[in-house]
């Protein structure tokens, strides 16, 4: 990477299928991750997952990894996830806590 | 300007991929996207690479964005439609941008390469091999640029609008939340500042709202139609895109985008910060 380091990290989404970062604590962050499939269990790649707060407020959104992986870091407490595709849209509530919370989200055409 | 003239449709862009003197930029921070496979014919513009000075903290200057058009063989008549992901922040962003190097004809895709994507619309991997042109650039118009001193000044004088979710507005959250949360600024928001999330601006599939919804959301959020509107996020790009709701789509006069956003304004020695989900005094 020859990228500079002295811009300020943009808001886009970090690649979803990397390793969580060494310098993630995990002590401290709260990070949701899954997988994004059909109801016959297959991974939904480029799938937009939303992390919507207890109020349904939108908070985040990323694209799946073609694996159908996508990750947020938040905070303990109630998240909706909501995933849009072509293969159709899904719903979950997460009672995140402190840690690595996996969840798994399956859509369905309406 | 309007929606009529500062956003196109999906239908639209997907009739339009070989008509001459249009472009397509997609603009991404992340550009594996655009490589994995992007609107057909459409060149890219990184948003970190191209538009970031690699020294100064600044984006490019004059100099540097006509000589990044002339390489990707964008010409100063061309009109430009721009597109991307996290719901066009980025391709906002670079319309903002477009807008103050004074190109003129430059447009959104509404809804971006999510609209695109969630249609089904075609991609393609082939990289369009455009001849250089020789663009210039118009010296930059700062009326639609804010900086921080004239930010401070602001406070509970001009509609202050921060852009971030409730969660960063009140001071829990330092970053969006698909981020690390490790940053060195302080949490909060300027004070006086309204919170109306970039996100109420859009459609769930990345689209914009219509006029009248967009008028109704700022009215109820306590945006003063009588005074000039700076707009703010955490770096700039989710700003662009409230920008462009309130200059481009419903023409208000007078707005500005503060791209330092809050990366510069919480790391400021002795500016004010108010905590919580109420603005705050002056």
């Amino acid at each position: 990477m020859t990228s500079p380091s002295n811009v300020a990290a943009g808001c886009a989404a970090p690649d979803q299928s990397a390793p969580l970062p060494a310098s993630v604590d995990l002590e401290k962050e709260t990070v949701i991750t899954g997988i994004v499939s059909t109801a016959e269990g297959e991974a939904v790649g480029g799938a937009y997952v939303r992390l919507l707060d207890s109020s349904g407020e939108f908070t985040a959104e990323v694209v799946t990894s073609p694996e159908g992986v996508f990750r947020f870091f938040a905070a303990p407490g109630s998240w909706t996830l909501r995933a849009l595709s072509r293969s159709g849209n899904g719903e979950l509530a997460v009672d995140a806590t402190r840690g690595v919370n996996e969840v798994a989200l399956s859509v369905a055409a309406a | 300007m309007s929606r009529d003239t500062a956003l196109v449709s999906a239908d639209w862009a997907e009739k339009n991929l070989e008509t001459p003197g249009i472009v397509f930029v997609e603009v991404d921070e992340d550009t594996t996207a655009y490589d994995g496979g992007h609107i057909p014919g459409a060149v890219k513009i990184d948003w970190k690479k191209d538009l970031q000075d690699p020294v100064r903290r600044d984006f490019v200057n004059q100099e540097q964005f006509s000589a990044l058009l002339s390489e990707r063989g964008i010409a100063n008549n061309d009109v430009v439609v721009l597109y991307g992901g996290n719901n066009n922040w980025f391709a906002a962003y670079a319309y903002w941008y477009f807008k103050l190097y004074g190109h003129d004809q430059v447009k959104l895709l509404d809804g971006g390469r999510k609209k695109w994507e969630l249609d089904a619309r075609p991609y393609s991997k082939d990289v369009p091999a455009r001849a250089k042109t020789s663009y210039q650039a118009k010296a930059p118009d700062l009326t639609i640029r804010a900086f921080r001193d004239e930010v401070v000044q602001a406070i509970g004088v001009k509609n202050l609008v921060d852009v971030r979710s409730p969660d960063e507005f009140a001071g829990r959250l330092l970053a969006p939340a698909h981020l690390p949360q490790e940053q060195s600024q302080r949490a909060g928001h300027i004070p006086t500042a309204i919170n109306v999330p970039w996100s109420k601006a859009a459609n769930e599939d990345g689209t914009f709202r219509s006029d009248d919804e967009l008028s109704k959301i700022y009215g109820e959020a306590g945006l003063d139609g009588s005074k000039d509107t700076i707009a703010y996020c955490r770096i700039g790009e989710r700003s662009s895109h409230t920008w462009f709701v309130l200059k481009e789509l419903l023409g208000q006069q007078n707005v500005k985008n503060y791209d330092g956003s809050w990366t510069e304004y919480g790391s400021l020695i002795a500016v004010p910060i108010a905590l919580g989900d109420e603005p705050g005094k002056a």
